[in-house]
């Protein structure tokens, strides 16, 4: 009936096991209470999860990246914790629970906080960027939200029924197969993949059929914004680089559960195949994550620095380089695997090939700075961080792309240190800066800067306390997951370490101060404009927050800076001439539904509950089925509601909150002085 | 999206016989095992390729008259990146299979 689900699978085994669930389990009861006591409970199913609304699905998304972000960073200070004081004894960790933080570390962060807070902020944003209404498939949008909170849920389930795997986040053969891993810890993490994976695999199809059909008149390919762009790349990249996931962890589930030989050492498998098909995946992912980071420390460096963005279309090449490139490098991951030298040397010069483009965009960032009154916003403040910092990783990168001398670091601390020096600052300091930057855009009013600074300065004192002594330490020759070590000369490293995941956990802290401040200031640092940086993209044209429809009436673009120009023209804000009734796809109780049915259909594949398995596939197929067969998904909002929510806010701009564009006017050689006519 | 030819139900029928029989080729030849080894592998990717293409042709309704140009761009881009993939694949893991003898 429940196949190998047991009592025994509750965590009463070990102090450690019993107090993650008692988090997790706490933390799910304090929600509970909270919306019960908030009387929200009405409000957060009909507002909120049976929207389809982008805005609020980008809303939900980046909560679930926040929540998870706390979770992932639990997991990195108790192995910091563990590694601090595990010189010549067995630590607090017993190696089985440290093998298993280091293995949610790792999914955690790359699946559940990096993906989820890119999607939500491409959500939130690239409608508006393109001057749409909407993504091109508002339910999908919802469907993939939920399958990815089913795949989070799954992992935070393991840690109060069961286990979670043991084998790293990459989860190679043979140790992530049946006869070494026998437990159900593997199989969460495959079905935690799988169920995201269709998520993150239907998010990039929508976002490229929303950018290439849904722009509005006049934004043509090079006039795109450049957050637009790096999200049509990576929309590709998620379109064509997750099935090479979900096949190799299909592949995985079949070996351990049906008894095929895919990675198997026996009939015919190969374990290497693996690792091959998960980096395929694996290197287009790395920049998945990094690519729209990109693309926000374009729009950030440019408004905060009053500069049009230098070499704009130098930045889209290097942004469709990489997108390509990133597949063509993705043994450097496994040089040590064994291939001949003309197979490794391809490949490294290949990795080394990519940093160009890579290097184009530092200096292009760079040169929109120069010259620029730049404004030290939280949002810049991060963009100068990851500038700074992002270049110390990307040479250790290149370092690391000769394959003798992977050879050496391979599997050290050395590497570890690389890949969180590129996505930390990289990755992470982007999405924040995006969250200072368009959270005025998303709740109508401004977050703290003062808590943002400070969030800053603890994420990147952190960052460097625990990451250099890292790379010391991989030339010291301590290899990775390490549950405890002999040699003494390691430790002061690893307890510098351990202060930096400190300093970390203070920047986190911050950020929820900043939060909760900006919250409760909310009426002082309110955004009546819709566009509080004096912002250059089309997004700024909306109200803060955008009204459902995002734009009345749709807009027409003339220049690459859209509403920079409609400011200089004297056009932004102007009531136009009628209002039409605006088509609105309805909400939907099937996002929500088909999240719990994908939920319950990996729990029960990974407790062998073959019944519940069948039953939740089917009922997935008849929730499709009565998607298909809804003809009423839309309605209409009437012409004078949109005139009386456009007037409201129209009316509410006083001239004294407007931006001053006079110093931005073209000016004549000669004189200096401000040209007649338009911009 | 405009196709200046409505597929018809034919189109559909036609695509669906030929994907059955490209299905059962290859299951026909495991199950009788009338072919193995090399020969067997050959005519299932073959198999599997045309069946690619019965999709696309059948089911998308691509061709290169009236299918947009963004459409046909994706779809090289798609094979650019098959190729890659699957010829990489091959490229490493015959590369090791060699130094494993």
């Amino acid at each position: 009936m429940l196949g190998r689900l047991t009592i025994d699978a509750l965590p009463f085994y070990s102090w450690v096991a019993m107090g993650g669930a008692a988090v997790t389990v706490g933390g799910g009861i304090a929600a509970f209470l909270l919306v019960t006591y908030l009387k929200a409970w009405k409000a957060l199913w009909f507002d909120w999860l049976t929207s389809v609304d982008h805005k609020k699905i980008g809303i939900m998304y980046i909560v679930l990246a926040l929540v998870m972000l706390v979770r992932g960073f639990v997991d990195a200070i108790m192995m910091r914790a563990q590694q601090a004081i595990a010189l010549n004894n067995e630590g607090y960790l017993p190696p089985e629970h440290f093998e298993q933080i280091f293995s949610s570390h790792g999914t955690i962060m790359i699946f559940f906080v990096a993906m989820p807070f890119l999607t939500g902020l491409i959500n939130i944003v690239v409608p508006q960027q393109i001057g749409a209404r909407d993504v091109a498939f508002p339910f999908l949008n919802s469907f993939s939200f939920f399958m990815t909170a089913a795949g989070a849920a799954l992992v935070l389930v393991s840690l109060v029924v069961g286990k979670f795997s043991q084998a790293g986040w990459t989860g190679y053969p043979p140790y992530s197969g049946i006869e070494y891993s026998p437990g159900v810890g593997v199989d969460y993490w495959i079905w935690a993949l799988l169920v995201s994976g269709v998520g993150s695999t239907l998010t990039g199809i929508n976002f490229i059929v929303t950018i290439i059909k849904n722009r509005c008149p006049g934004m043509t390919y090079m006039r795109m914004p450049l957050f637009t762009w790096t999200a049509l790349c990576i929309s590709i990249l998620m379109a064509f680089a997750f099935p090479a996931l979900t096949v190799v962890a299909l592949q995985l589930a079949l070996d351990r559960t049906l008894g095929f030989h895919f990675f198997t050492n026996g009939d015919g498998g190969n374990m290497m195949m693996f690792a091959n098909l998960l980096w395929i995946w694996g290197h287009p992912e790395v920049y998945i994550l990094i690519l729209p980071a990109f693309g926000i420390f374009s729009e950030v460096v440019a408004t905060f620095s009053r500069k049009r963005l230098f070499g704009y279309a130098s930045l889209v090449y290097a942004t469709a380089c990489i997108a390509i490139l990133s597949f063509t490098v993705w043994l450097h991951h496994f040089f040590t695997m064994g291939s001949s030298a003309n197979v490794n040397a391809v490949f490294g010069i290949a990795t080394m090939i990519i940093a160009v483009p890579t290097g184009v965009k530092i200096f292009d960032w760079l040169f929109t700075m120069y010259r620029g009154r730049i404004e030290f916003h939280p949002a810049m403040v991060f963009t100068i961080g990851f500038m700074v910092t992002f270049v110390i990783g990307g040479v250790t990168g290149v370092l690391l792309a000769l394959p003798p001398a992977d050879y050496l670091m391979h599997n050290s601390t050395f590497l570890v240190a690389h890949f969180h020096n590129m996505l930390i600052p990289g990755a992470l300091f982007g999405y924040f800066a995006g969250m200072n930057y368009w959270f005025p855009k998303a709740f109508g009013f401004k977050l703290n800067e003062k808590w943002g600074i400070r969030s800053f300065w603890c994420w990147i004192i952190g960052f460097y306390l625990a990451f250099m002594p890292l790379y010391v330490l991989g030339f010291m020759g301590m290899t990775r997951r390490m549950e405890h070590y002999q040699d003494p000369n390691w430790q002061p490293y690893l307890i510098v370490a351990a202060l930096g995941a400190v300093f970390v956990l203070f920047g986190i802290i911050c950020i929820g101060i900043q939060l909760y401040v900006s919250a409760k200031e909310w009426g002082s640092s309110k955004d009546v404009t819709g566009d509080p940086w004096n912002g250059r993209t089309l997004e700024w044209a909306t109200s803060s927050p955008p009204a459902p429809y995002n734009f009345a009436v749709i807009p027409e673009v003339r220049d690459l800076d859209a509403f920079h120009d409609m400011k200089l023209r004297g056009q932004a804000y102007q009531a136009p001439s009628g209002y039409e009734d605006i088509v609105m796809p309805k909400n939907t109780w099937l996002g929500p539904v088909m999240g719990v049915l994908g939920f319950l259909l990996g729990f029960a594949m990974v407790w062998y509950i073959w019944w519940l398995a069948a039953l939740c596939f089917v009922a997935s197929l008849v929730c499709v089925g009565i998607r298909a067969c809804d003809d009423d998904t839309e309605f209409v909002l009437p012409a004078a509601e949109v005139a009386r929510i456009e007037g409201a806010r129209l009316a509410a701009i006083a001239p004294g909150d407007l931006h001053d564009m006079r110093e931005f006017a073209p000016r004549g050689a000669a004189t200096g002085a401000i040209l007649p006519g338009s911009a | 999206m405009d196709h200046s030819e409505i597929p018809s139900r034919s189109t559909y029928l036609n695509g669906f016989f030929l994907a059955v029989v490209l299905t059962a080729i290859p299951f026909g030849i495991v199950w009788a095992e009338l072919l193995t080894g090399t020969a067997a592998y050959v005519v299932i990717a073959v198999a599997a390729v045309l069946q690619v293409m019965v999709h696309l042709v059948f089911f998308l309704h691509m061709n290169f008259k009236s299918t947009p140009g963004e459409n046909m761009f994706f779809l090289a881009f798609a094979g650019v990146l098959i190729c890659i993939m699957v010829g990489g694949s091959l490229w490493i893991m015959i590369d090791l299979h060699h130094r494993m003898m």
